[in-house]
């Protein structure tokens, strides 16, 4: 917002001042003064954006390659025949993402839980639950969907024991609930002490009081790195391709073998922002309104 | 007079820090007792350990007699017994003033929504906050946070309340207002046990104010004799540098 350094003229005692003999109240020299520097900073942005995406578009055309990249990549009649078989295939990624994600919610929570409870017996659970999430963060989650996914069915087991959307789905809610757990750990461990006692004082047991007074809190807490995370997941269900399935990615690598042109990548790429942009976008507003609520005023 | 609680050389210690060394005290039913002394002199931890939120290191907590600090002992049906008030209310912020208040009784004594909900109308009627049943804690003052706090504190129906410095955090014209829901706890019978820093208070309310010096209490007497009359050395200079700082 502050780009530019405000000369004189900007300056809020002097705007009105040589106009009107008027009094004018100090709230509205602000007000003016806000607006002015609102739409100054609208003009900049709008103007250096219009340069940048110009010299884009002049100049890149100028380059030895553009016309075999733009062949190869930017197709319209490759991209309108394959671009409705992409989307049929969407489909499937976003089922496995819908199956997945509560899935990884309630694993990643019980994982969480697991790691903070305090009680000396269940030690244990604890080990395992701290382990667990070692592990799965700690290897790529390609590795994981590939040794799952080649290694599972391996045993031989009937239909559908080995179907590849099973364990696809199996090495993303195992490597992403370890990504979850993580963040619901960090929101139950920021929720004070003082509610603990506030709550033990009045008699709930512990269990009472992590699922009515922690949990709920800690939930709140973390609502945007979950969204984060989950938007992770949709682009990621597209590796579960590597096993097998035909879902969009392995797709678009059928239709790219078919046609020898890279379109139907390009194809698949913009179904894919269609879904994550908005979901970002979303999170995002979700973050400034935690932030606004926490703390009063956005600073500039 | 029956004796409710009984205190018998309690000591606590965090770490080397003997923070109770040894506090004995027996406390009558419907009695008010008031704990003074310097900051870090115990008073917050003797109170939480008598509603088991620590575990004492020696000595014995009774309870009606019986002893609710051997180590194993459920602790969850005794605290149900003891109403615990603290200095910053630790009111649950995602749950509004009702459900605050009615949590406990549903889930802990196991009323239907209905019944608990009769029950905490009628608390918050008696400590003014009727209208404010649907507010969440951040749209309240601190007053009323505190009163809501007792309020979810007596919806447990406690033998016993403890109330460490539920003052210190409100700013002074919001002070009143909380002591005079104290007061009518006093009037009804309560026994309670309080730390606090406004000697004003203890000395109107408390049958006896007690003098805690490093984890030790020194003297135990009426009002009137502790603060007219104090014959441990350390209560006079306690009570002195009260006096000198204005606060008496
Ligand atoms: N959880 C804890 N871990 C370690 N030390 C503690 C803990 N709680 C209290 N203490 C220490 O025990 C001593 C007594 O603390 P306590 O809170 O009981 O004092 P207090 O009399 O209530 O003081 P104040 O008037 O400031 O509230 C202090 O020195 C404090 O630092
Ligand atoms: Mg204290």
């Amino acid at each position: 917002m502050n780009e530019t350094v405000p000369g004189t003229s900007d300056r809020p005692g002097t705007v009105a001042s040589g106009t009107s003999h008027q009094p004018v109240s100090s709230r509205e020299v602000r007000r003016r003064f806000e607006r002015h520097q609102k739409r100054r900073s609208t003009l900049i942005a709008l103007t250096s954006t219009l340069v940048v995406v110009g010299l884009l578009v002049a100049l890149i055309p100028q380059t030895p390659g553009w016309y075999k990249v733009k062949r190869s990549f930017f197709d319209g009649d490759v991209f309108s025949e394959t671009f409705p078989r992409l989307l049929e295939a969407f489909v499937k990624d976003v089922q496995i993402f819908l199956w997945c994600a509560p899935c990884i919610l309630v694993w990643g929570m019980v994982l969480a839980v697991c790691r903070s409870v305090r009680t000396p017996a269940l030690f244990p659970l604890r080990l395992f639950a701290a382990a667990y999430t070692d592990v799965f963060r700690g290897v790529p989650v390609i590795l994981t969907i590939l040794l799952i996914g080649f290694g599972v069915p391996g045993l031989g087991m009937d239909r559908p024991w080995n179907s590849p959307y099973l364990w696809g789905s199996v090495a993303l809610v195992l490597t992403y609930s370890s990504y979850v757990a993580e963040v619901f750990r960090a929101g139950i461990e920021s929720v004070h002490e003082s509610q603990r006692a506030g709550a033990r004082s009045l008699g709930l047991s512990s269990g009472q009081t992590l699922r009515f007074v922690v949990i709920p809190q800690a939930v709140r807490r973390v609502v945007p790195p979950l969204m984060n995370d989950l938007v992770s997941l949709q682009k990621d269900v597209a590796l579960v391709s590597l096993i097998g399935p035909i879902e969009i990615l392995r797709q678009a690598g059928i239709d790219k073998s078919k046609f020898a042109n890279f379109t139907p990548y390009l194809g698949a790429a913009l179904i894919f922002l269609a879904l994550t942009i908005p979901e970002t976008r979303f999170v995002d507003h979700l973050m400034a309104r935690e932030r606004r609520r926490t703390s009063g005023t956005t600073i500039r | 007079m029956n004796t409710k609680i009984s205190l018998r050389s309690v000591e606590k210690s965090f770490g080397d820090r003997k923070v109770l060394d040894g506090v004995d005290l027996d406390v009558a039913s419907s009695e008010v007792i008031a704990f003074i002394g310097s900051s870090g002199s115990g008073k917050s931890t003797l109170l939480r350990c008598i509603n088991l939120l620590e575990s004492i290191d020696d000595g014995a907590i009774l309870l009606d007699g019986v002893d609710i600090s051997l180590p194993g002992l459920d602790a969850d049906p005794i605290r149900r017994r003891i109403g615990m008030v603290f200095q910053n209310f630790n009111l649950f912020p995602h749950m509004n003033v009702l459900r605050n208040v009615t949590l406990a009784p549903r889930k802990v004594l196991g009323l239907s929504a209905d019944e608990a909900d009769d029950r905490g109308h009628e608390l918050l009627r008696r400590l003014g906050l009727h209208d404010r049943a649907g507010a969440y804690p951040d749209q309240l003052s601190g007053g009323q946070q505190q009163r809501v706090a007792i309020a979810r504190s007596l919806a447990m129906e406690p033998e016993v309340m403890l109330l460490d410095e539920i003052t210190s955090a409100l700013d002074p014209e919001l002070v009143g207002e909380v002591l005079d829901v104290v007061r009518e706890l006093k009037g009804n019978g309560m026994t309670m046990l309080l730390a606090t820093h406004e000697m004003g208070f203890a000395r109107e309310i408390a049958d006896r104010v007690c003098f805690l010096h490093q984890g030790q209490i020194l003297e135990c007497a009426p009002p009137n004799e502790l603060f007219g009359a104090p014959r441990n050395e350390r209560t006079q200079q306690f009570l002195q540098r009260v006096i000198d700082s204005g606060r008496l």
